[in-house]
């Protein structure tokens, strides 16, 4: 196997795997990246440009305020911004759930650990009024982000943001790798399934022992060889359709009017947030 | 079209092809038979220069091809079908993927729509445009990865055991476009009754060597 450069990049590589009947009803498990780009609303016809410039300057205008009535008028932004999207909203709080398990861990320690006035006390433990509020923060500026994520990320296909990265001036090799490691990613999930699910109807139960270890260490091992031969294939299959190290994309992204007023709006909005603090 | 001479190649020690002479002109539609591991694959990969030999020339639309660059320019003028559909298919809507091609080679988007539009509509999957690649069924999956490479125009297809899991009713379809396409082609198939209603001229690798069957 010899193609150069091409071989190392495309390690990272890969397409979709078989997601299909082979081992539809035992554990499966789809892994669904890209649900929300496929609506068909103003939001998912914006220009992915400015998506990804206002979902930049929205962050860190979220992230640098530190008081908590700014960040929740913040909020309002995405939440109109998904209600626009009309994507499904208990999907949409799925993400946001799974996000706020790792704030999780800071709601239940900061109150206790960040010093501040004491307004509750469990024997040697004391909840701080400062740790509480902070932990607030924390909680409504990550929430607001990862909105604006889904928002305006999340409605466009991880293709045209590639895309738009590209012509953003992002260097084509950073930007082919992040294409890459989304497909990567997918890959992995697939196969990791399929493996494991092998294993189970084999009998295997995960325990503390040596032959745990040992099985999930091939398993993992396995992953990795069969990623490569795989990304070797679609390396491949995709220079037998003529591809030459550049993605073209079908839809051509000219700024229309709808983009200059959602990059208007959101660049004064955050701007206002900036004033407000 | 294609004129291969004396071609060896070698996996470790094992020579695969061991002086091998094959070559398809204008109409032939060849079927390529052959236990398995007796490099039929590799036949077809060292036409596509995804491989290459260790000796022996490589003859493509009268040109010698020797150097990746001298490939990259008939890939697309050959089309080649990968025996695992999901190799083929990568992008997320089958839209983006038969359009790849045909951007590659320099269509701007409304033409690659036009033309996907188009193949799509011969090989009977209107309506397919916005569904998920990886969601398909196997069926409908060779289907598209056979528009993903008719999409490019090409004047010669190389389908690698096309029909392999396919059920009957797929299977017909696979003969019946075959059989409606106005182009030359190998076909590498374990598949008797498929090889011999969709091809005019039948070869049997075997040792490293290749004969008419």
């Amino acid at each position: 196997m010899d193609w150069g450069f091409g071989s190392r990049f495309s390690a990272l590589f890969d397409a979709p795997a078989k997601a299909g009947e082979e081992n539809s009803g035992f554990g499966k498990t789809e892994m669904q990246i890209e649900e929300f780009a496929l609506g068909n609303s103003i939001i998912h016809r914006l220009d992915p440009r400015v998506k990804i410039v206002v979902t930049f300057i929205f962050s860190i205008m979220v992230a640098v305020t530190n008081s908590i009535a700014t960040a929740a008028v913040a909020m309002i932004l995405p939440v109109v911004l998904i209600l626009t999207a009309r994507v499904d909203l208990v999907q949409v709080l799925r993400r946001v759930a799974v996000v706020n398990t790792f704030v999780l861990f800071l709601c239940v320690f900061l109150p206790f650990t960040y010093p501040g006035r004491t307004i509750l006390s469990f024997g040697p433990l004391d909840v701080h009024m400062e740790g509480l509020t902070y932990a607030a923060l924390i909680t409504i500026k990550s929430n607001a982000v990862i909105l604006m994520v889904i928002a305006l990320l999340g409605t466009s296909p991880v293709f045209s943001l590639v895309h738009a990265l590209s012509r953003m001036g992002l260097s084509e090799k950073l930007v082919h790798l992040f294409f890459f490691c989304f497909r990567y990613i997918h890959v992995i999930h697939e196969e990791y399934h399929r493996l494991s699910n092998a294993m189970k109807m084999r009998g295997f139960k995960a325990g503390t022992n040596m032959h745990t270890y040992r099985s999930y260490a091939y398993l993992m091992g396995m992953l990795l060889v069969r990623s490569f031969d795989r990304s070797a294939r679609i390396f491949a299959a995709m220079k037998c359709r003529a591809f030459k190290g550049r993605f073209y994309v079908l839809h051509d992204y000219r700024m229309k009017r709808g983009d200059y007023l959602l990059a208007a709006t959101s660049v004064l909005f955050s701007c206002c947030l900036l004033i407000v603090k | 079209m294609i004129r291969l001479q004396d071609i060896r190649f070698r996996y470790n020690a094992r020579y695969v092809l061991d002086g091998l002479d094959f070559s398809i002109g204008l109409g032939d539609r060849v079927g390529l038979v052959g236990p398995n591991g007796s490099g039929k694959t590799t036949l077809c990969h060292i036409v596509m220069g995804l491989s290459f030999p260790e000796s022996g020339t490589v003859e493509i639309f009268g040109k010698n091809r020797v150097k990746e660059t001298d490939f990259s320019e008939i890939r697309g003028r050959i089309g080649f079908l990968f025996q695992d559909a999901d190799d083929q298919l990568f992008c997320p809507t089958v839209l983006e993927d038969v359009a790849f091609g045909p951007l590659n080679m320099g269509k701007t988007p409304a033409d690659a729509k036009r033309i996907v539009r188009a193949t799509l509509t011969t090989l009977r999957l209107d309506g397919f445009e916005d569904r998920i690649t990886y969601k398909l069924s196997g069926g409908e999956k060779r289907l598209v990865s056979l528009a993903t490479v008719l999409a490019m125009e090409p004047e010669i297809l190389i389908l690698d055991e096309p029909t392999n899991g396919l059920d009957e009713e797929t299977t017909e379809r696979i003969i019946e476009i075959l059989n409606g396409l106005q182009l030359s082609y190998i076909v590498i198939s374990h598949d008797r009754e498929f090889v011999n209603r969709t091809t005019n001229k039948l070869f049997r690798i075997a040792k490293g060597k290749i004969a008419p069957a």
